[in-house]
């Protein structure tokens, strides 16, 4: 099997609370794996370790045979390992084109001296960039809206400029981070498809997920975590069988 | 007889309904617990009952009255406060201020109020000058408490009163509230760790996509292997 992820004992402390606490896991490449658990159980920090959003105490990441665990976000993100956000983070004020243009990192254009010196050059890279905005947006089927104001969305659609972020930086691995929460039964059909889709392109994802059906729909391997660590791992058929499982979900001791 | 009845309650946010058709109750120094997977519909309907949002259908009523779609501080006013999950203390105040926020509608002395929620928390005592938001997440969870204490409430609404805290202090908070419940305060709340909240509860609920799904006394609940199957979308 081909690990791209390797996530080695890797504890994350506030305080006096163990939030990730020894917790070991892997994602195969090309697979749609979930992660589950009870509240609390350190999934979303587990995130934001493996992002780079949080410095770990203690254990090793590795992605693609590199130690990313003392890198920062967005040298994670320049690695091709992506994530979104449970809330979505969109750039209100400007456009949903916008939001995506803003994503690829080094534009001429950021440099004051090319916009006075080299303006064919800042013009030629932005119509690159906005011409792969609008694929991007064609295939998450947000194009009729690339000129609405990020803010003016619906959840759902947030969620999808979510995932049109992230494929503006050609990840390698999405990381999901509630991708159905708040998103209506024909969106989240189209998300389904696209992540689908998107594996079938060579795309990992690894998904934390509290909706039962989405998990069902979507990944072929599960993860379960709880207290901080994983519990189990296995088909969401075998997981849901597992008592200790349940006892997680109900707050008893494991 | 129900201190609080809540009668088939259809309730959402704008045209998403969340609830349909929820009914729970709660008698007089009892507690009763909602539980139910992340997404279920437990904090929508305790803002429901306490008439943050407004239900398309269904009634509540406290004490022989209906209070169905009663702005919040009239509700307050009838008896029964709420504590929110989150951002549920005034952070820039100090705990006593905070405290005298909670009796902002009495116009008696509510120096008794405040000297029984300092005997029930001694840690508020203590710390009274100290403002809110420099108090851990479970000191917190009491001023809250506290705070809502001072209108000497006849049912108290919980939401996740034990949730993000340190697993020491989670005992700590649930042994207060059963103390609150001694004291002659009905609770109904909703509570993330189902076995330590049931297992203080007099009553369970068991909610899931919206609709309550069982019901029974708080032990029972816990030995019924069908309710942990739920959370996995059983």
């Amino acid at each position: 099997m081909d690990l791209q992820l390797e996530v080695k004992r890797v504890e994350k402390h506030f305080g006096g609370i163990h939030a990730v606490d020894g917790c070991s896991v892997t994602v195969t490449r090309q697979s749609i794996t979930g992660l589950i658990g009870p509240n609390g159980a350190g999934k979303t920090t587990l995130f934001n370790v493996i992002t780079g959003f949080y410095e770990p105490d203690g254990g090793e990441i590795w992605f693609n045979g590199n130690r990313v665990d003392r890198l920062g976000p967005h040298q994670i993100a320049r690695k091709a390992l992506c994530r979104t956000f449970q809330i979505p983070r969109e750039l209100k004020e400007m456009t949903v084109l916008e939001n995506l243009m803003l994503v690829p990192g080094d534009q001429a254009g950021e440099k004051i001296w090319n916009t006075w010196f080299l303006p064919g050059r800042v013009r030629r890279q932005e119509r690159e960039i906005r011409r792969k905005a609008e694929e991007v947006l064609e295939f998450v089927e947000l194009i009729h809206l690339k000129n609405e104001y990020a803010k003016n969305l619906s959840t759902g659609q947030k969620k999808l400029l979510e995932l049109a972020r992230t494929l503006m930086a050609d990840p390698e691995m999405i990381l999901l981070d509630e991708p159905g929460a708040g998103v209506n039964r024909s969106l989240m059909k189209k998300l389904v498809e696209n992540i689908h889709k998107l594996r079938s392109q060579g795309k990992t994802f690894f998904v934390i997920e509290h909706d039962m059906n989405l998990i069902t729909d979507l990944c072929e391997r599960v993860i379960v975590m709880s207290k901080g660590r994983e519990l189990a791992e296995g088909t969401f058929e075998e997981i849901k069988k597992d008592e200790r499982v349940i006892e997680a979900y109900l707050g008893g001791q494991v | 007889m129900s201190i609080l009845k809540v009668e088939d309650i259809y309730s959402g946010y704008g045209e998403t309904e969340i609830l349909h058709g929820v009914s729970v109750e709660v008698a007089p120094r009892e507690i009763a617990t909602i539980i139910g997977p992340n997404g279920s519909g437990k904090s929508t309907l305790m803002k429901t009952i306490f008439g943050l949002l407004t239900p398309t259908k269904g009634r509540v009523t406290l004490e022989a009255e209906e209070i169905t779609g009663l702005r919040p501080d009239r509700i307050v006013r009838k008896g029964m406060c709420y504590v929110p999950q989150s951002d549920n203390v005034f952070p820039s105040l100090t705990v006593l201020e905070n405290l005298e926020m909670g009796a902002f509608i009495r116009d008696d002395d509510y120096s008794d109020s405040l000297e029984e929620v300092f005997a029930r928390f001694p840690l508020l005592e203590e710390r009274k000058s100290q403002r809110g938001g420099s108090l851990s997440g479970g000191e917190q969870q009491m001023l809250a408490m506290g705070k809502a204490l001072m209108l000497n409430p006849k049912v108290l609404l919980l939401d996740e009163p034990s949730a993000g805290l340190a697993p020491k202090m989670v005992g700590e908070i649930l042994q207060k509230i059963a103390e609150i419940k001694e004291s002659g305060v009905a609770i109904l709340m909703v509570e993330q760790n189902a076995k330590e909240g049931l297992k203080l509860s007099d009553r369970g609920y068991v909610l899931a996509m919206g609709k309550k799904r069982f019901e029974d006394e708080g032990q029972a609940l816990l030995n019924n292997p069908d309710v942990g199957r739920l959370y996995l979308g059983d």
